[in-house]
């Protein structure tokens, strides 16, 4: 099986070189390091919260609050700045995780203490969050001359040659990536989608893993809603309006399997890059961006498509398993 | 214990207690739909005009004929997110027809044909190929409203026919609207289909086991793939509507109704795991959610805030007899 997981990956690794090597011949520019760096820099929000909707989906959950969480949390951590410039950006980071984290708490409590399906937990949440963010903001905007110039500056500022934006992007991959393969949590998530039941007689606490997990994605979330706002500058009700189904997009074109159990770090950071690749293409290929919307709509057919064969094949190899045994 | 059992008398469906009538989840629904009306109508001296009455009706039909469908679909234990984007669409080819010089009947044929189009893909990806239908709808609406916004961009569609503007601003007589009518219509209709045809209980048969309905006889991907055709259809039928409403296309059109819908079917009791729901009850959540956006509107909450209540009201009412059943005694909990 981990061969067969690794096979994946090469597989969209493959996919993406492809990409940018048809996007170099319309524009030679594209493959440099320098504009790869900023490829990169670019899709970094995007592949944080794939990883904390990967391990969502994992457990056969789904969290569609993630960009209403990612909305409010922005707002609060803006107002704080504009109400506050004195606050240390680090600060604003730490209550932008702990807000994110209540939200993500809410939904988990939920699943966990009262069973409703997560899908109806979170369609409930994603109206409630974005609606709480009108109520705070009483739907005003805050603007970039009400921002601090550290609250602007933070993600941008360059570490050793790399934006600090990458550098945490760097970082939640290498978290996640310890996470899921090296600690008892890890491999609870994955138990947990492959076989609820079995996990429950394997001693999992299901319902408070999948709290935990819930927990990651509303942190996750929230980090994301400082990260947008400082990077695009302002703080609205519409701040990634719909960017929920993004997210889970870059999941699936990453081969993370919507029925759980499947997928890995490595496969959500190469599905947001394809996503983020194909959206800072369009631009200097000359194709009107209004292409990327049907054309990641078809990237994530294509991926399903494939994808399914794959899942397809482990399925007999289990019960091969099964019945030898 | 050589004789032979008594042949047993099995009836076709149970006898229902009163009791259990009485603490169906329609029963709470309609109690929820009393207290918001009562409610309503003292919190605004407006409310109780037959015109704000029928005015209130607007809110909510176009998304409540997709829910009919929606809930057949999640009853079978498939679900589809793509429905407001094949209205993006068929709204876009409407007015790509207008630009041509097509008529009314043209018009209509079109949005419905464009729907039930987009219904089939939907479900020949889903039946044939296998694929998890809200991974698949995801796909297809970013694919539909995507070409949406490939052929308009920016734009928008203007000048429809004035006999077009009959389906989303006409009335069939006094305050009913014309979508009012088509929507109590089409309850009856999938009524009728969903409890009480042979139909209706395969479509219940596949949601509550999948395998165990095809050794059984049902044709699952067959009746699947025409959930999602009639999915389809009806999103088209409401893509006539909401653009003879409004008289314009822009490729945004319907944001966000898929999530609406799906709120409506599953606030009308229907199990997002499939397998249980009735049509009752999904009408009631529509009535129900239309009366919260109105009554909240003739008190001046902007449409953001009453997403909260609609989001509260959500939880609450799939939270509270669960809370309630636990606070029992934890028989069934």
């Amino acid at each position: 099986m981990k061969n067969f997981l690794k096979y994946r990956e090469i597989w969209l690794l493959a996919a993406i070189a492809m990409l940018i090597g048809l996007i170099s011949t319309r524009f030679p520019g594209f493959a440099n390091p320098g504009n790869l760096r900023q490829v990169f820099n670019d899709t970094s929000i995007l592949m944080i919260l794939a990883l904390g909707q990967m391990v969502v989906i994992l457990t056969r959950s789904i969290d569609l609050s993630m960009a209403a969480n990612l909305c409010f949390t922005g707002m609060v951590v803006a107002m704080l700045n504009a109400a506050h410039p004195a606050i240390p950006i680090p600060l604003l980071i730490v209550i932008a995780l702990l807000v994110g984290l209540v939200l993500g708490a809410i939904n988990g409590l939920l699943v966990w203490r009262l069973n409703i399906p997560s899908i109806v937990v979170t369609l409930g949440t994603l109206t409630i969050y974005r609606g709480a963010t009108f109520v705070i903001s009483g739907g005003a905007w805050v603007n970039a001359d009400q921002m601090s110039a550290d609250f602007i500056n933070f993600q941008r500022a360059a570490f050793l040659g790399i934006p600090v934006l990458s550098w945490i992007a760097l970082l939640v991959i290498a978290l996640f990536f310890l996470v899921m393969t090296r600690t008892a949590l890890g491999r609870s998530v994955y138990a947990i989608g492959v076989n609820p039941t079995a996990s429950v007689y394997a001693g999992i606490d299901v319902g408070r893993t999948k709290f935990i997990v819930f927990c990651i994605s509303g942190m996750i979330g929230g980090l994301a809603g400082y990260l947008w706002i400082s990077r695009y500058v302002i703080a609205s009700v519409e701040v990634a309006n719909g960017y929920e189904l993004n997210i889970i997009a870059a999941c699936v074109i990453g081969g993370i399997s919507i029925a759980g159990g499947i997928g890995s770090v490595g496969g959500a950071v190469l599905g947001a890059l394809f996503l983020g690749i194909i959206s800072n293409a369009l631009p200097v290929i000359n194709i009107s961006p209004f292409w990327q919307m049907a054309i990641s709509g078809s990237a994530i057919i294509l991926a399903v498509v494939l994808n399914a064969r794959g899942e397809r094949r482990q399925g007999r190899i289990i019960l091969r398993k099964a019945e030898a045994a | 214990m050589t004789d032979t059992p008594a042949l047993r008398h099995i009836p076709d469906r149970l006898d229902k207690p009163l009791s259990s009538a009485i603490f169906s989840w329609e029963a709470l629904l309609v109690v929820v739909a009393v207290a918001i009306f009562v409610v309503n109508s003292f919190a605004s001296p407006y409310f109780l005009d037959p015109w704000s009455l029928s005015d209130l009706t607007f809110n909510f039909t176009e998304k409540a004929l997709i829910a009919l469908a929606m809930a057949l679909l999640i009853i079978s234990g498939e679900i589809d997110l793509s429905v407001a984007a094949i209205i993006a669409l068929a709204s876009t080819m409407m007015g790509m027809a207008v630009q041509a010089g097509a008529g009314t009947p043209v018009l209509v044929l079109i949005g419905i044909a464009v729907g039930l189009g987009c219904g089939a893909f939907n479900g020949l990806l889903v039946t044939r190929l296998g694929l998890p239908s809200i991974v698949v709808t995801i796909g297809t609406m970013s694919l539909f409203r995507g070409i949406a916004f490939i052929v308009l961009g920016d734009q928008a569609y203007k000048g429809y026919p004035a006999s077009f503007a009959f389906f989303g601003q006409g009335y069939v007589w006094w305050v009913v609207s014309f979508e009012l009518a088509l929507f109590l219509v089409a309850a009856v209709i999938y009524w009728f289909v969903l409890h009480r045809t042979s139909f209706g209980r395969r479509v219940f048969a596949i949601g509550n086991n999948p395998v165990a309905a095809q050794f059984s006889g049902v044709r699952v991907d067959r009746i699947k793939f025409i959930l999602f055709c009639l999915t389809g259809l009806m999103s088209g039928i409401a893509a006539v509507l909401i653009t003879s409403r409004l008289g314009s296309t822009r490729p945004s059109i319907a944001q966000g109704y898929e999530l609406e819908a799906i709120t409506m079917v599953v606030l009308g009791g229907v199990s997002i795991l499939g397998g249980a729901g009735s049509i009752l009850g999904v009408v009631l959540a529509a009535f129900i959610m239309g009366l919260v956006t109105f009554g909240l509107g003739l008190l001046n909450v902007p449409g953001i805030v009453m997403s909260i209540f609609i989001g509260l009201l959500l939880i609450i009412v799939i939270a509270l007899p669960i809370v309630w059943r636990r606070l029992r005694g934890g028989r069934f909990a």
